[in-house]
């Protein structure tokens, strides 16, 4: 008989009461690191959209968006493609307040034989770009040539294979970071290649441009604003004096998303702080009720000789154990079901989402199990508290 | 090791009313004696014993043990002290469930730290548990929880042992290997002090005691004339 052994043996004994408190730690812990994760994503996904945009102001085609919805494409890259006339650079440039400005086509792979995959083609100009390329260097750093491509991290095609489009082979140099967006799926070339890739799809009989050639339109101009620049005013002014254009500022085209997000992190943080209040209640009554129970257990310990301290530490490791298997179960099984699923979450909440690196999940994950600990022996403390107060006398003498 | 209780009064109350349980009793129990107290229910003998064995802190007057009063030392020493000096065999069932019988007879030398492995054996034979050693309290009969008690308190070989009703629940052959227990105990030098309705019990007492109202009336060897020992501080 070792006195270790006394904690092990009381909770193997009752294995629905222990199950009970490990299940009631479970929970606690995967609201705590499940809701943080959440949350967590939710930010980190706003804040890559906010870097990615990198333009004060962009220009697209009017009546671009009955086309496809514009928040969708930019942010999310979900697939979509307009062209308006070149001819709206030189305007654009004339316009005072505007520092710099590059164009960008768009284009969509075909869901045929040709195309790999169907997946959204944005291209960008090598010599003007100051919204891609960026960030784009983190995969790449050297300059693209024609039908070299930079792939995102959902797309399977690895670095040095290719990738079809429109009957064009083209070679990946590049794999973007995970965004935890659409754009994820979306492959970047050069203005020129998606070009190519324009006239190579007319060739396939996919008409992508009816009329005009892929050399005299864009889809889509970014503006850098001067720092003396009123952006608002810019904004107006473009709409202004150019026709067949609009003029959207990249920061208001972000509220919707911005407040769609608080909305639904204040929502998971009001779920999980529900949770976790409930399940932190019910811990501290099962302790507080599983004391009434040992009273009497405890007076046979006290008067065998075991002191307060003794016993406090007695529940207190009870608590540690069923505390820490539940807070190490909690975090396992939300890794297992938020992590695998959080595309689905993210398609079905219409939101970015981008999951913490390893390193910052594991800390959440290793402060949810702290969280449960402490919040176990916080409820062991008072158990033990209430149970060093007994009259051994009078529970000895009474039996209750 | 001398015993020595002093002007003890214990307080309480019960349904709005107040108890007093132990009026000013002052007590001195002898090593190498069984001594006996029998009352009335109600009287004040389990308050009594839980008194002298440290449980229960008197409102007024004396516990000591040599010449220390063990309600003036600290939780950690008297624990420490109730461990390794007083063995307490409570009144009904105070088996650990948790526990397997061998486990709950051993609990007390594991708190000591000593290994007592080989008396455990001797205590489970010379009370009738062997083959029981595996099993759980609740799957023991009221005589053996008895029993089981009993081994429990003799296992770290203390010096005092209090038994509250030792042969409750117990039939005529284990009430007497309990109280032959119990006696040897005392002869082998320990104060034994054992509360019982039990009048079989009396013929193994070397000093008996009789507690009323919270009063004691001692009687020694076979109902001599009343006495109540001098205190030795």
């Amino acid at each position: 008989m070792k006195l270790k052994a006394l904690a092990f043996l009381g909770l193997r004994r009752r294995p629905l009461r222990t199950a009970a408190l490990v299940i009631i730690a479970t929970v606690l812990s995967a609201a705590a690191f499940g809701g943080q994760i959440l949350v967590r994503s939710l930010q980190r996904g706003l804040e890559s959209l906010e870097q990615r945009l990198g333009a004060d102001i962009i220009v697209l085609p009017e009546g671009a968006e009955s086309k496809v919805d514009l928040q969708n494409l930019l942010l999310q890259g979900t697939p979509g493609y307009f062209y308006m006339d070149k001819s709206v650079m030189s305007g654009l440039s004339k316009i005072n307040g505007v520092e710099k400005l590059s164009a960008q086509y768009f284009l969509v792979s075909a869901n045929a034989e040709c195309c790999t995959v169907q997946v959204q083609i944005i291209g960008f100009d090598e010599e003007s770009d100051f919204t891609v390329k960026p960030w784009l260097k983190e995969a790449y750093s050297g300059a693209l040539k024609e039908n070299e491509i930079i792939v995102g991290a959902g797309l399977s095609t690895r670095v040095g294979h290719t990738l079809s489009l429109y009957g064009v082979e083209c070679r990946a140099v590049g794999k973007l970071e995970k965004t935890g967006t659409g754009l994820d799926t979306a492959v970047y070339a050069t203005n020129e290649t998606v070009k190519g890739l324009i006239k190579a799809s007319a060739k396939q009989g996919i008409a992508v441009l009816s009329k005009q050639s892929p050399e005299d339109v864009v889809s889509s101009v970014y503006i850098k604003a001067a720092d003396s620049a009123d952006i608002d005013e810019l904004t107006a002014e473009i709409n202004k004096e150019l026709d067949g254009v609009q003029a959207v500022r990249t920061k208001s085209m972000m509220t919707g998303t911005a407040e769609k997000l608080k909305v639904f992190s204040k929502s998971v943080t009001a779920l999980t702080a529900s949770v976790w209040g409930l399940a932190a209640v019910i811990m501290l009554s099962s302790f507080y009720l599983y004391a009434n129970e040992r009273k009497k257990e405890f007076a046979v310990l006290r008067a065998i000789g075991f002191s307060r301290r003794q016993l406090g530490g007695l529940v207190l490791k009870q608590s540690l154990i069923t505390s820490g298997a539940g807070g190490a179960a909690g975090v396992l099984l939300t890794a297992l079901v938020i992590l695998p699923f959080v595309r689905l979450i993210e398609q079905k909440a219409a939101l970015p989402l981008l999951l913490p690196g390893w390193f910052s999940t594991l800390l959440y994950g290793a402060a949810a199990a702290v969280t449960v600990l402490l919040t176990g022996s916080l409820s062991a403390a008072l158990s033990a508290y209430k149970l060093s107060r007994i009259d051994t006398g009078k529970i000895l003498r009474e039996g209750c | 090791m001398r015993i020595s209780a002093r002007e003890i009064s214990v307080c309480y109350n019960k349904k709005g009313r107040r108890i007093t349980a132990l009026d000013g009793v002052s007590f001195t129990p002898r090593a190498g004696e069984l001594t006996l107290i029998t009352g009335r229910s109600g009287s004040g003998k389990t308050t009594l014993i839980n008194t002298l064995a440290g449980l229960l802190a008197p409102a007024e007057g004396q516990v000591c043990y040599d010449d220390t009063d063990i309600y003036r030392i600290n939780d950690k020493q008297l624990s420490a002290f109730r461990c390794k000096n007083i063995g307490y065999i409570p009144q009904g069932a105070s088996a650990l469930a948790d526990l397997t019988v061998m486990q709950n007879i051993l609990l007390p030398s594991a708190l000591a730290g000593t290994d007592k492995a080989a008396y455990a054996e001797q205590l489970v034979k010379t009370l009738g548990l062997e083959g029981l050693c595996r099993s759980y309290p609740d799957e023991l009969s009221g005589g053996e929880l008895r029993r089981l008690a009993a081994a429990r308190a003799l296992i770290n070989s203390p010096s005092v042992i209090f038994a509250d009703e030792p042969t409750n629940d117990l039939d005529s052959e284990n009430a007497r290997v309990m109280l032959e227990l119990l006696k040897t105990q005392a002869e082998n030098g320990a104060a034994v002090i054992a509360v019982t309705h039990d009048s079989t019990a009396l013929a193994y007492a070397d000093s008996l005691y009789s507690i009323d109202g919270g009063r004691l009336i001692g009687k020694e060897n076979g109902y001599e004339a009343a006495l109540c020992r001098p205190l030795v501080s």
